[in-house]
């Protein structure tokens, strides 16, 4: 098919253009790898105590992640987030972490609950005063535990992070 | 057999061990020094007429600057025969060690082996008696009415060394990241 010259390029996003007749959709690579990424977050199968609870109800057909792409995934290797939901104990924080080295870069953490935030009333001697102690957190989600609501408006709050990054694929930064 | 029967018989048999019987919203409770706790376990649990076939819990209460001698160990008992159930409060002081029940009840392994992680109790006798709850490289007993609540946290070097491991594994990982 030719091409009509005259019609230009349409704008139907900031930063996406759109050939006309020419089925062709122009774009920055950042655009369209940050699109990918935020479309299919996969987070390990992985919980740690009530937030847990509510993170599965939250998977589940009720409100049901699936439909923002987000599928549970078995294993840390075929993961790109990871859902810290639960009180992190100081015996604990060791495994979590080795679960956390185990993903695949690009990788994310939500703190979920209050306990992975900061510890919660839990101020005691086996509890880890919030996982970003030795996690790079992206979302905290507070709540004791967080509805499922608040966990979709947290990975939501992910997505809109992962939209805004910049050469995350390149070595060369 | 009713509960405050129970205790009376036990103090009958074991005059010198029982110190007091308590009545509490009809809950029986014996007091008792801690020498004869083997036998006077083994009694209860095998004389038909007690019959206490259920170690419904034990566990350890620190009762610093109240009672002298510090430590009380609770035994919990229950009989699924005869639905009764009484409870044994036994007194152990700061360094002294209480002989084990496993013998009798099996159940008692972990819940001595808890009783030892949370209160430095030595159970003699005990097969196995290692920490149950916090790790194996622990120090103190966080239990204890002395032990800081929050751990020892104004003194960074007296944290857990698996801990420490991991807070220096994170920085030591940070500059592999993508990102930050």
């Amino acid at each position: 098919m030719l091409i009509d010259g005259t019609l230009g390029l349409v704008d139907v996003e900031e930063g996406i253009k759109v050939i006309p007749g020419a089925n062709t959709i122009i774009t920055t690579l950042d655009k369209f790898i940050n699109w990918g990424r935020k479309s299919s977050l996969w987070p390990v199968t992985f919980g740690l105590a009530c937030c847990a609870i509510e993170m599965m109800a939250a998977g589940s057909s009720h409100y049901d992640l699936d439909r923002l792409g987000i599928i549970f995934r078995g294993s840390p290797r075929q993961a790109d987030c990871m859902i810290v939901a639960g009180t992190v104990t100081k015996k604990m924080a060791p495994i979590v972490r080795k679960v956390y080295d185990q993903m695949p870069e690009p990788r994310y953490v939500v703190a979920m609950g209050s306990c992975a935030c900061s510890g919660n009333v839990y101020r005691t001697y086996s509890v880890v005063q919030g996982c970003d102690l030795f996690l790079p957190v992206d979302v905290y989600i507070p709540g004791c535990p967080p509805r499922p609501e608040a966990l979709f408006n947290g990975l939501i709050k992910l997505q809109e992070i992962i939209m805004k990054e910049r050469m995350r694929w390149s070595p060369l930064k | 057999m009713e509960p405050p029967k129970i205790a009376e018989t036990l103090k009958g048999e074991f005059a010198d061990d029982v110190i007091a019987v308590k009545e509490f919203r009809a809950q029986t409770g014996v007091t008792l020094k801690k020498d004869n706790i083997l036998q006077i376990a083994r009694r209860l649990h095998d004389a038909p007429e007690f019959k206490f076939d259920l170690l419904k819990d034990l566990c350890g209460v620190d009762y610093k600057k109240i009672k002298n001698p510090r430590f009380e160990v609770v035994y919990n008992l229950y009989s699924i025969t005869h639905r009764h159930s009484l409870r044994l409060n036994v007194q152990v002081s700061d360094k002294e060690s209480i002989q084990s029940v496993v013998s009798v009840w099996k159940t008692a392994d972990w819940h001595e082996r808890e009783c030892f992680d949370m209160y430095g109790i030595v159970f003699d006798g005990h097969p196995d008696l290692r920490r149950i709850l916090m790790p194996e490289d622990w120090d103190g007993y966080p239990m204890r009415k002395d032990y800081p609540t929050a751990g020892p946290e104004d003194d960074p070097g007296a944290e857990w060394g698996g801990f420490r491991e991991v807070l220096k594994k994170a920085e030591d990982f940070k500059k592999f990241g993508w990102y930050k």
